[in-house]
Order: C-alpha cells, then sequence, then structure tokens
C-alpha cells in the first residue's frame, strides 16, 4: 500500500442537526450549523478546535463565516450527493500530509420546507438547456429510470427485484427512531405504489426531507484522547462518469466502478470482507447499480444479491442499516448519512438495540452517488 | 406554434450547426477527423481522442432505443410537459455512434409495446418557426 493516508485518520465525531425529516423552521445554514456542533460536542471538540473545513451546497466561506471557524484547508467540491463522502477523503489526506489538524464536514438541505436555499439557473444555452431540458425528463427521477430501463432489458432485473430494496430498507427503517417512514412494506405495496417515471413506483423513490449532517476527523493519535471510538478511514476513491444523462457510457454500470476499486485497493480490503454496506439509495437501481459496480456482486446479479430479503435486517449483508433515503431520510445529497451511520455500527452505538446493530461489525463501505449517475465517492472504514 | 410554452434551446454559435441541420431536416454532426468517430454533443474538442480537427458530416437518423422512461403524471421539474403525459423520453443511439436525448413518437407509451434495442428513425419535430426538434419513431 504505497500511500500515506490508510490507517492514519479517524472519524471523532458524527451527528444530525438537532430534528430531521420535516423542520419548517430552520434555514439550510442553520442545519449545517446545529450538525456541526452536534458532531463537534460528541467528540469533545468546538468550534475553536477546527481548522479543516469542507462542505458543499453551501460555500466553504459561508459556513466559515457562520461559525466563526478560520480555516488552515478547505475544500468545496460540490458534485451533488456523493460531496461529503469524497470530503472523507479529502480530510484524511490533508490530515495524514499535516495541512490540518481537526476537519470538520457540514452539510443541510431544506429540501421539502425550502427554507434558505438558493436557485439552480437552467440556461437554455448550456449543454443541459440545448440537448435535453427540451425532452421534458422529469428531474432526477427520469434519469435514473432511463438507465434502469437499461439494466432490466439487458439482465432481466424486474420490478420485484427493486421493490425488495425498497422493502429491506423499509426493515432497518422500522429500527430507527429518527426514521421517517416506520410502518412495515411489501413487495406488493411498492408495485401497487403510483407509477411516477416507468419504471419507477412512487416506492422506488427517496423521500424529499430536510435534515443536516456533519462528520469531525483527525489524526488517529489525537482520536485516541477524544471521547468516542475511533473509526478508522482505511481507503478512500472517487471518480466521475458524466454530467448529462445522455452522455453516460454505460447505462448498467457507473462511476463506482472507479472510486470503488480505488478505496478497497488502498484499504487492501475485499468486498467480501465487510461487515455492512451504506449505499447511496435515492432510488432502488442506485443501490442495485452500485452494489454490482462495487464488486458486491457481479454485474447483472444485483437482483439476486437483494433477493428474499439477504440485505435486510437478519439477513445475510446488511445494507442501509439506517433506513437509508428511500425511508430514513433524504434531504437532496444524502451521502453524509451513509458515513454517519456506518460510524456508528462500527462504534457500536447500537448494542443495546438487538438486531439493529450488526454484530461484531468492524469494516464498512460507504458510498455517496451525485448527480444522475454521475460522480461517486467510496469510503472504506474500519473499527479501531 | 406561436403559444409553445415548453423549454427550448438557445443555440451558441458552435451549436447552431446542427441546429440549423435540424431545421433543415438533414441532421449533421461532428465527426473527428483524427479518430473518426462521430460526436454529439457538439464540441470544441474530440471526446474520444482531444483533437481539435473536427467536421459537420450528414448521419443517416436511423439508430437503435439504448433506453427510456415514460413520464407518467406531473412532476415539478416538467410541469411545462403535464398535459402530454404520459410520454416517452428515450437515448438514442445513432447507426454512427453517438447517443441522443430525444421523444419517442408514433407509438403508445406503453412498456410493454417498446422494447430497448427497437430500430428507430428520425422524426423532425418543427415545434416553432425558429427551432425543430430530432423526435425519434419506430421503423
Ligand atoms: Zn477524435
Amino acid at each position: 500500500m504505497a500511500n500515506n493516508i490508510a490507517g492514519k485518520v479517524a472519524i471523532v465525531g458524527v451527528a444530525e442537526s438537532d430534528q430531521i425529516g420535516i423542520v419548517p423552521d430552520r434555514s439550510v445554514i442553520q442545519l449545517h450549523a446545529e450538525a456541526a456542533h452536534n458532531a463537534l460536542s460528541e467528540a469533545g471538540l468546538t468550534t475553536r478546535d477546527v481548522d479543516g473545513i469542507f462542505t458543499a451546497g453551501v460555500s466553504p466561506m459561508e459556513t466559515a463565516e457562520y461559525l466563526g471557524i478560520v480555516p488552515k484547508f478547505m475544500d468545496g467540491t460540490a458534485v451533488g450527493g456523493s460531496s461529503f463522502v469524497i470530503h472523507v477523503g479529502h480530510a484524511a489526506m490533508a490530515i495524514a500530509a499535516g495541512l490540518c489538524s481537526v476537519a470538520l464536514i457540514t452539510h443541510g438541505e431544506s429540501g421539502r420546507s425550502r427554507i434558505g436555499i438558493g436557485g439552480f439557473p437552467q440556461g437554455a444555452q448550456t449543454i443541459r438547456g440545448q440537448f435535453e431540458a427540451p425532452f421534458g425528463l422529469p428531474s432526477p427521477v427520469g434519469a435514473y429510470a432511463m438507465a434502469c430501463s437499461r439494466h432490466m432489458a439487458q439482465y432481466g432485473t424486474t420490478s420485484e427485484h427493486l421493490a425488495q430494496i425498497a422493502v429491506s430498507t423499509r426493515g432497518w427503517a422500522s429500527l430507527n427512531p429518527k426514521a421517517m417512514y416506520r410502518d412495515p412494506l411489501t413487495i406488493e405495496d411498492v408495485l401497487k405504489s403510483r407509477m411516477i417515471s416507468w419504471p419507477f413506483h412512487l416506492l422506488d423513490c427517496c423521500l424529499v426531507t430536510d435534515a443536516g449532517g456533519a462528520i469531525v476527523l483527525t489524526s488517529l493519535e489525537r482520536a485516541r484522547d477524544l471521547k468516542t471510538h475511533p473509526v478508522v478511514v482505511l481507503g478512500r476513491g472517487e471518480s466521475i462518469d458524466h454530467s448529462n444523462i445522455s452522455q453516460m457510457h454505460d447505462f448498467t454500470s457507473g462511476p463506482a466502478k472507479v472510486s470503488g476499486k480505488l478505496a478497497f485497493d488502498m484499504a487492501g480490503v475485499r468486498p467480501d470482507e465487510l461487515d455492512l454496506a451504506m449505499i447511496y439509495d435515492s432510488f432502488t437501481y442506485t443501490v442495485l447499480m452500485t452494489a454490482e459496480d462495487l464488486g458486491l456482486c457481479k454485474p447483472g446479479e444485483g437482483g439476486a444479491f437483494f433477493a428474499k430479503g439477504r440485505t435486510a435486517p437478519g439477513g445475510v449483508f446488511p445494507v442501509n442499516t439506517n433506513g437509508g433515503g428511500l425511508s430514513y431520510t433524504h434531504p437532496g445529497m444524502y451521502g453524509v448519512f451513509t458515513i454517519i451511520e456506518s460510524t456508528r455500527q462500527l462504534r457500536h452505538d447500537y448494542q443495546d438495540q438487538g438486531i439493529r446493530q450488526v454484530k461484531d461489525a468492524k469494516l464498512a463501505v460507504a458510498h455517496g452517488t451525485g448527480g444522475v449517475l454521475s460522480s461517486a465517492g467510496t469510503v472504506i472504514l474500519g473499527r479501531a | 406554434m406561436a403559444d409553445y410554452t415548453k423549454p427550448l434551446p438557445m443555440p451558441d454559435p458552435l451549436t447552431k450547426t446542427f441546429w440549423d441541420s435540424v431545421k433543415a431536416h438533414a441532421m449533421q454532426l461532428q465527426k473527428c477527423g483524427d479518430c473518426q468517430k462521430f460526436i454529439y454533443y457538439p464540441r470544441a474538442v474530440c471526446p474520444y481522442c482531444g483533437s481539435r480537427n473536427l467536421a459537420w458530416k450528414p448521419v443517416s437518423g436511423r439508430g437503435k432505443l439504448y433506453g427510456f422512461t415514460i413520464n407518467m403524471g406531473k412532476h415539478p421539474s416538467t410541469a411545462p410537459f403535464s398535459a402530454d403525459a404520459p410520454y416517452v423520453i428515450a437515448l438514442v443511439e445513432l447507426d454512427e455512434g453517438p447517443r441522443l436525448m430525444t421523444n419517442l413518437v408514433g407509438i403508445d407509451p406503453d412498456p410493454t409495446k417498446i422494447k430497448v434495442g427497437m430500430d428507430v428513425v428520425v422524426h423532425y419535430d418543427d415545434v416553432t418557426e425558429q427551432i425543430s426538434l430530432a423526435k425519434f419513431k419506430p421503423v
């Protein structure tokens, strides 16, 4: 392993904003700040200790000003929902290189209540405005649905396969008091739900919520003196395949193939050694395609991988143990929550909560997807 | 045509040749003089080999359905299209290689009738006096 990162940096604090779900009395920047405060408190740190700031959606300038942080290192990589997973890798690099000592990654979105959000201009002279917008593709659902149609035609993936992912994820959500939807779900429920953009039913689609999330990292050496059990960054990877869905190279495989290989190789870990996987689930197909790209199963075998509750509570390979974007929360760029939940599982935070805790969890993959299957960030985390 | 309310492209100096060719019902795309690949959307640099040796060439207008979705109802991101639902948005792979976002027309928006891989041909839709869109229909 020729790198200076693996195993040297730890996650020492993770948190959501005070409330997640429907939070009509908080602006975007408030959600960032609440989550930041909560994650730092968990580690026994304050904003005074932070010298590295990483964020997307809101700029590092605004976040630093709001929190009173004067950073020595900053990163505003904004490539959609994968951004915050990519930031974990960047923070690990910065700390390992001695460029900052305490890195704070913040996220916050008022996806549902729309308090304090900026606009998304779609100029008619942009690439998307000229070559995609005139054809009425619902965004982002239609882009993912269109990609899924190819996987179904090529590999025989079915609506039942997709529905099983939503059902298994709901199983985990039923164990999480913070999850927005906790009632049991059946495959029939998913298939009977309203068709949004064929082949996706309503229950193939993620929630739209308000939420913030934050992550604090420092060197493993310093982490040993802090309040939480350290969770170590073992590997990281990132990539981009396209921006516009019409330019995706292969509708059945995306940038997770690159980011995943980089992360697994750096960590020296094989997919079959993992105890759990936290995989971005904007839509059921997002999880299925990503599982194949990460090598959790072979290309085309995603349907079988998720079949019969194999990834549900009590199943052989736990996936999305917080209830995911499909049932727990999804404010728009969900990636930060894959890291938060992986960290809690690896710290054994749920050990008094029965099957919610993945037994003896030592190794996890957290994966973020951004844009329309466009960008990817993968992190391999281990219990120190 | 004057009451067309859906998003329309605003051609730029480079892409104007493409939009003019669609308006003339004779689509042209850039072809790379070095790697010989056709390119879509139009660009300043070949995305396959990095060359700037690009020239406009006519294409057949024939291809295959690479993937599709059917917008079933009212979605906030496509409000101007709501009256058309259900309608088919498709990616078509031209015989010359590039893939285009388009609408599939001339067929029921029924997933049991539309097949990934089916043969399609261009159908020019003159949506306004200035702009035509290249849509596709089954052969
Ligand atoms: Zn070329």
